[in-house]
């Protein structure tokens, strides 16, 4: 017999017969009740507290704040893709800013070495946030992989206003996830950190440094 | 006869005793593990400052109630939709198993060099080891894993492996077996590591992860982290292996929500993690980066037997937050080292004894004040203070002996005191005359009370027994009223 056989045998022959499965009343996760500015609040306090970094910006402005991200943090490599709207407009925008674009819309085995030793930041699209835990959604692509957010040292990440909502429930809730997940779903909450060595903070441990959030309105 | 290097020292549950001696008279350990938990404690208060907590737990208690209610149904479901996404799924019904397993999948893709992010299914199955003896090096890239492992030690803490060294011992270990300059500087030793563990992603031939959630409606695995290694492990390497307990698995998606929230809370009292990274299959043909193979490793290893009985069942419910550890008076003073085994702490005490058998563990049921403290942090309300007194009848022979090792500690002379005892307690004119007998001997009952009296007066007979004290109190009382 085999052991899925077996094990499933066990599970089924149970000593005490079987269970019956009770019912979860899920209303403490949804019906927070806040407004616009008090989500947008919440995101931006809950970000923070980790490390993350939140800038306002207008929409039509804001490959222009961009451009001024990477001046002040003396990126001079961004790694990004190119169908995805971010993308294009940032490429469009950044074309005479004097930073080198690498494409990641191609298999992250042609540029390995780039990746992990030359790129600055990766720039990402997301799906959208969640106020109460100051996360991003994001569902990598082939235009922007999962390593994008990862591997450099700086991720910038652009969130629309009114992407955010409130809980990481309604999130899966509204949006279907069950329908249909990707091959990676991918909550962000800050950039990477560790307190391993004895309960000190330290950012960066394996991901990126800084999460730099442009928060479109 | 092997000798072991400075430093090493090996922890087993028949030792407990000893090894918790030990860990009470190091005043580094005591200091260590007392600030950590204490900011641990601290920081979960608040994380739920803002939640109704009672009604949050309720939905995780009854989330993992309803998986395992349909536990080998959930275990086929999640199977089919794994392999409809294209994940590879494996049984295995015991650690060796398992290790044989994960071992010949990397053979099978002559794999010599794994990394590693944090699970604890693995540490249960010694599977570094197991891969070693292959020629197969298994790297640990979790921080606290990682410096365990330089350390040549095992985890002390499910949450926080590394938690009971200090910065010193870090520093030291960083310079002794990394080679870097020796430094105090936090960032400056995790910068050294990420560089040292970046150069090992790019080069390992297999990650190998554990699970958190496996969600049986869409076939997706769960992982919980902040630092990203995790990311790393499952997405840079051609083939990842998850390996998860049975009893991981939950119904829905929406599930994950209430655990997660739970999860983050009661381990490090964060609102989130850094990463919730949810896999639901390989590198599909267009994308850019992810493994070639993903494999899901099933592993019972004497969950199936926990899952027999109706009051054992509430163990499989845990959730691996470790707020029990990190909340018990016992722990937080003898360090999880002392238990000498994968899962210390009331957790550990409650689950060991059903891996390992009650003869080898049969102290860690009684590694507890029962001062209740484990059960009210529990994010899905496993009754472990009701569990300890389960398992410690078992030890006895006093249980339904469907524990491995039931009866082991049990003495005919405790048996035979005990029973002597209850005879006594359910026949007043014995128990009277008895008590008159004993409050006459009163100097001469023993002193020594085995292990209970090390550290407290064993108690002496009174001369009168109460109810003689009362009797006489009412007579004194009826007289006065009278005259």
């Amino acid at each position: 017999m085999s052991a899925r056989e077996t094990i499933l045998g066990r599970l089924r022959r149970r000593l005490d017969g079987p269970l019956t499965p009770p019912v979860s009343d899920f209303s403490v996760m949804s019906g927070r009740g806040w407004g616009r500015e008090e989500r947008l609040r919440r995101f931006e306090a809950w970000i923070t507290s980790v490390h993350g970094e939140v800038i306002h910006t207008p929409r039509a402005d804001w490959t222009r704040v961009l451009a001024r991200v990477l001046a002040d943090k003396g990126i001079r490599r961004l790694a990004l893709g190119r169908a995805h709207p971010v993308a294009a407009e940032a490429r469009a925008a950044l074309a005479e800013a004097g930073v080198t674009l690498v494409d990641a819309d191609r298999p992250v085995e042609a540029w390995w070495e780039t990746l992990f030793h030359e790129v600055e930041a990766g720039l990402t699209s997301t799906a959208g946030g969640v106020a109460e835990t100051g996360s991003l959604w994001l569902w990598p692509t082939p235009d922007e992989p999962r390593l994008l957010s990862l591997v450099p040292p700086i991720h910038i990440a652009v969130l629309d206003a009114e992407a955010v909502e409130d809980t990481l429930f309604e999130v899966m809730e509204r949006h279907g996830w069950a329908a249909g997940m990707p091959t990676n779903a991918l909550l962000i909450s800050g950039p990477s950190k560790t307190a391993d060595i004895e309960q000190t903070l330290a950012y960066g441990v394996h991901g990126p440094r800084e999460l730099v959030v442009l928060l479109r309105h | 006869m092997s000798v072991e290097p400075p430093g090493v020292q090996t922890f087993t549950p028949q030792a407990f005793h000893r090894q918790a001696h030990d860990a009470l008279g190091n005043p580094q350990i005591r200091a260590n593990f007392r600030s950590a938990m204490d900011g641990l404690m601290g920081k979960r208060r608040e994380a739920f400052a803002d939640w109704e907590l009672e009604a949050l737990r309720e939905l995780g208690a009854s989330v993992r109630l309803r998986a395992l209610a349909q536990l080998p149904d959930l275990l086929e479901r999640l199977e089919a939709n794994c392999q409809a996404n294209g994940i590879r799924v494996h049984w295995a019904e015991d650690g060796e198993a398992a290790c044989r397993l994960i071992r010949e999948l990397c053979e099978a893709r002559g794999a010599k060099a794994v990394i590693k992010g944090k699970s604890m299914v693995t540490e249960e199955m010694h599977l570094n080891a197991h891969l070693e003896t292959a020629g197969i090096e298994a790297l640990e890239s979790d921080l606290g894993e990682y410096l365990v492992q330089l350390n040549d030690q095992t985890p002390s803490h499910i949450i926080m492996p590394a938690i009971h060294l200090n910065t010193d011992e870090i520093a030291d270990v960083m310079h002794d077996k990394t080679g870097i300059p020796r430094t105090r500087d936090v960032d400056a030793m995790t910068a050294a590591a990420r560089a040292q563990l970046r150069e090992r992603f790019m080069a390992a031939d297999v990650g190998i992860t554990g699970v958190n959630f496996a969600v049986a409606e869409t076939g997706t695995l769960c992982l919980v982290e902040n630092e990203g290694n995790g990311r790393m492990t499952t997405t840079v390497p051609p083939v990842h292996i998850a390996v998860t307990g049975i009893e991981k698995v939950v119904e829905q998606l929406r599930d994950v929500a209430p655990l997660y929230a739970l999860l983050t809370r009661s381990a490090t009292g964060q609102h989130a993690t850094t990463y919730l990274n949810m896999i639901s299959g390989p590198r599909q043909a267009g994308e850019q980066d992810g493994p070639e193979e993903v494999h899901l490793v099933l592993v019972d290893n004497g969950r199936s037997a926990i899952y027999q009985d109706d009051e054992l069942l509430d163990t499989l419910r845990c959730i691996r937050c470790g707020a029990c550890m990190n909340h018990c008076p016992v722990y937080t003073r003898v360090g999880g080292h002392s238990y000498g085994t994968t899962y210390p702490g009331p957790i550990g005490s409650i689950l060991m004894p059903h891996l390992m058998g009650l003869e080898a563990t049969k102290d860690l049921p009684t590694a507890s004040s029962l001062c209740g403290a484990c059960g009210e942090v529990c994010p899905v309300k496993i009754p472990i203070p009701a569990l300890l007194t389960r398992l410690r009848r078992e030890a006895v022979g006093e249980g339904r002996g469907n524990v491995p090792g039931a009866g082991s500690k049990r003495t005919r002379t405790e048996a035979a005191a005990w029973k002597a005892w209850q005879w006594l307690a359910t026949h007043p004119g014995a128990w009277r005359g008895a008590a008159g007998v004993a409050g006459k001997l009163g100097p001469l009952t023993p002193s020594k009370l085995g292990p209970w009296s090390d550290h407290r007066v064993a108690p002496k007979p009174a001369r009168h027994s109460l109810h003689a004290l009362i009797k006489r109190h009412r007579s004194a009382t009826d007289e006065e009223g009278q005259s």
